[in-house]
């Protein structure tokens, strides 16, 4: 019984450290440097195609 | 620096869209096939492949893994380009990806209703499918990687990191609660027995749902609701935060669904105190969600999809509330066991999940096919009658829950059980089992009514595969600068490559941790008089296996005096020591098992089988006519028992020598028992009942619990 409470500790310990870690490298790389602009930025659209929807919309 | 022109992949989009519409429908039609059953017991005329133990995992798997999965990938994939400016790394891997799944998915509706399951929920799926599941997991993973280090966009927003963390534990719980040991090509036993099968499954069966049914659909809440109210979202701080405290505590949960059995009490304890720590992060998500639509709810009047993603989110936060609540010990003695726990499920599954799903879907209909959609009309009602599905599913069913747990632990002044028949506290919630079916069946109807209108859309639109997009690459470094650098800093600035390194080292780490505590003898309690199954009962159980007789029937009596008082001496962690897997079950809809064994005679056994209503008049247990028609295939006998000795169990060397024989000898003798009945002489006296199935499933439900009755006798 023990046996297996720790192999599932240790196994959930791992994927803690693994986040832990991840979490660390995304701080230091300047992942969280700025809390406003990524929230804005995902709104705007890169596709070139948009135009054409507009004019089909008018057009119909 | 020049702009780059590249094209999004929308191909792939599309099909994970059409995957999630049409495995919806299946899915959730089979989970009303299930819900009828309730109500009409006798409706699939004892067809073995329809019956309710193995089509009740098909509905869970097709509705968890198909419908829920497929719509996963269609948001991941559509949203995963457009946030790291990149088409998806591999088109040929995200085609296997694509393909993988279905082909798992055909193989699990064909495998399960066979019988083919290794009884463990929502991992019910055999071993070939298992490492089926582990390839094509893998390949997601390696596209999704290999896309983050394509991208045009440095920053990685939070939607990407719930995708992430989604990728990495799915595959370490997978194979962690898949150890099995292979029999033949669609049977193998775990590697775990009893206690210690019960915490690994648990562990990932909570896990199957914080991080299969809530990360990747937070992800996709944290794109696709700001994109659809075109609002950012309320607090990108509180993402984050929500994000690393969510996956930090959501991992150690499992426990809490063993509230009360044989597991050690720290464990248990362990596993509520960091359930209710869980509402922190669960309602700084819903309210992040909902807030983003702040100064937008004239949107939310007009707009369908909004609609869907306010109860979704809604959804979320009651179903959040009520799981740390339900961890509660106090609670949990009431809510275990009972249709509560469906109820529960079912708000996340129906609300969280499908409205999700729905939202998303009417959205990417519009954008994938450049069009608008084809009725908003017909989305809104689609809203409607989902919503009012979803209260007809729920509310009856607390109703039902609470009822039949009062009714179980209510007493005579005398100290008798006020409802000392099961079966009373049965037909006492019929009326709600109804009403959930016809919740259900608003909820599939609007579901299908999607269905339609995403096919008017695709047939008005024009799809647009490859879609042309624009941005800037992401700045080279200058060799200048890397000139003459070690090569630690070289790595560092690979972040992936470097974490995926990191991970490999840690899990080194632990495997070297781990692998001998597996090999290491446990130290449950063990109880001298617990012996190993004898080749019949072993064969027994299999059938109970194969019937998923464990979907309706818990093995584990609780220490609470009302239950000790119905069935018997409470479950102790020693009885279960040979249980390769272990059968606790999670829902009483019969009686609970665990010392159904010497209750009844054999005949009352033959005759419940045949036809349950013959024995328990009301009851909605399915008929089980075939066990009495096949004969019992022993080819693999020996196999079974060599499988189990290597699994640790105490066969002896003249078990396995003379197992058919012994197991032979076992059925002569329960045949001469029925045999005291002349009805049953009369009716089946020259049919060979000796050989047929029923008398090995019979072997074992006399052996279940016994063993420890037997070590007190011999005390006394």
């Amino acid at each position: 019984m023990m046996t297996i409470i720790f192999t599932l500790i240790i196994a959930s310990l791992i994927i803690a450290v693994i986040f832990f870690i991840l979490f660390i490298k995304s701080v230091k790389s300047g992942q969280y440097d700025d809390l406003y602009t990524p929230s804005v930025r995902m709104l705007f659209d890169d596709e070139l195609v948009k135009k054409k929807i507009t004019d089909k919309n008018i057009t119909n | 620096m020049e702009k780059e022109q590249f094209y999004y992949d929308n191909k792939i989009v599309k099909m994970f869209l059409i995957a999630t519409a049409l495995w919806g429908v299946v899915g959730m039609l089979v989970g009303l096939m299930v819900a009828f059953l309730f109500i009409f017991p006798n409706y699939m005329e004892g067809i073995s492949w329809l019956s309710f133990g193995r089509l009740r995992p098909l509905h869970t798997n097709a509705v968890i893994f198909a419908f829920v999965g497929n719509s996963i990938f269609m948001g991941v994939y559509y949203s995963m380009q457009r946030l790291l400016k990149a088409r998806m790394f591999s088109d040929v891997l995200s085609k296997i990806h694509f393909w993988g799944w279905q082909l798992i998915i055909v193989a699990a509706a064909i495998t399960l209703p066979l019988g083919y399951t290794s009884s463990k929920e929502y991992a019910e799926l055999e071993w070939p499918i298992d490492i089926a599941i582990t390839v094509i997991w893998v390949i997601m993973g390696i596209n999704m990687i290999g896309t983050i280090l394509k991208r045009r966009q440095r920053h990685i927003y939070v939607a990407i990191w719930f995708y992430l963390a989604t990728l990495v534990t799915v595959a370490i719980l997978h194979i962690f609660n898949n150890l099995e040991l292979p029999v033949s090509a669609f049977k193998s036993y775990s590697i775990y027995a009893g206690v210690q099968d019960a915490l690994v499954q648990w562990w990932y069966g909570h896990n199957a749902v914080a991080f299969f049914l809530t990360t990747p659909i937070l992800g996709l809440m944290y794109y696709f609701v700001p994109k659809v109210a075109n609002r950012p979202v309320y607090s990108y701080r509180l993402s984050i935060i929500h994000f690393w405290s969510l996956i930090f505590i959501y991992i150690w949960a499992g426990p809490h669904h063993l509230l009360y059995t044989a597991l050690p009490e720290w464990a248990q304890n362990l596993g509520t105190v960091f359930s209710v720590m869980l509402i922190f992060p669960s309602w700084g998500g819903m309210i992040n969600g909902l807030l983003t639509l702040r100064g937008a709810w004239d949107k939310v009047r007009e707009d369908p999809i909004l609609k869907f993603f306010v109860v979704a989110i809604t959804g979320y936060g009651m179903s959040t509330f009520e799981g740390p609540m339900l961890s509660f010990k106090n609670l949990n003695a009431i809510g275990h066991y009972t249709d509560w726990i469906i109820a529960h499920v079912h708000i996340g599954a129906l609300a969280w999940n499908g409205f999700m799903a729905a939202g998303i879907i009417y959205w990417l209909a519009g954008k994938l096919w450049k069009t608008e959609l084809y009725s908003k009309k017909l989305a809104n009602i689609h809203f409607w009658i989902g919503t009012l599905g979803i209260l007809f599913y729920a509310l009856p069913l607390y109703v039902a829950g609470f009822m039949q747990a009062s009714m179980w632990k209510q007493f005579n002044p005398d100290g008798t059980l006020l409802y000392g028949n099961f079966l009373e506290t049965v037909t006492e919630i019929m009326p709600m089992y109804a009403m959930r079916a016809f919740g259900g069946t608003l909820y599939l109807t609007g579901f299908l009514l999607l269905a339609y209108n995403v096919y008017k859309t695709a047939k008005a639109g024009s799809v647009v595969e490859d879609e042309l997009a624009e941005a800037v690459p992401l700045k080279k470094i200058t060799s200048s600068r890397v000139q003459g650098e070690a090569v630690h800093s070289w790595l560092e600035r690979r972040t992936v490559l470097f974490t995926v390194l990191v991970a490999v080292a840690v899990i080194i780490g632990g495997a070297v941790e781990i692998i001998p505590l597996l090999v290491v003898d446990s130290n449950i309690p063990k109880i001298t008089s617990v012996k190993p199954y004898t080749p019949l009962e072993l064969e027994g159980r299999d059938l109970y296996i194969r019937e998923g007789c464990n979907n309706c029937h818990s093995q584990m009596i609780r220490p609470f005096r009302s239950e000790v008082e119905r069935y018997g001496e409470y479950s102790k962690a020693g009885e279960f020591v040979y249980d390769h897997p272990f059968l606790w079950g999670s829902r009483r809809t019969g009686p609970d098992l665990h010392r159904i064994g010497g209750k009844y005679n054999d005949n009352w056994h033959f005759n419940h089988m045949l036809d349950p209503r013959l024995t328990s008049p009301g009851s909605i247990m399915p008929q089980y006519p075939w066990l009495l028609k096949d004969d019992l295939d022993i080819s693999k006998t020996v196999d079974k028992i060599n499988a189990m000795v290597l699994l640790g169990v105490p066969y002896s060397q003249f078990d396995l020598d003379k197992a058919v024989y012994l197991l032979k000898n076992q059925a002569a003798e329960i045949e001469k028992n029925l045999r005291q009945d002349p009805e049953y002489v009369k009716n089946y006296g020259s049919s060979n009942m000796e050989n047929k199935e029923i008398i090995a499933l019979i072997a074992y439900l006399q052996r279940l619990g016994t063993d420890i009755k037997a070590g007190q006798s011999a005390q006394n």
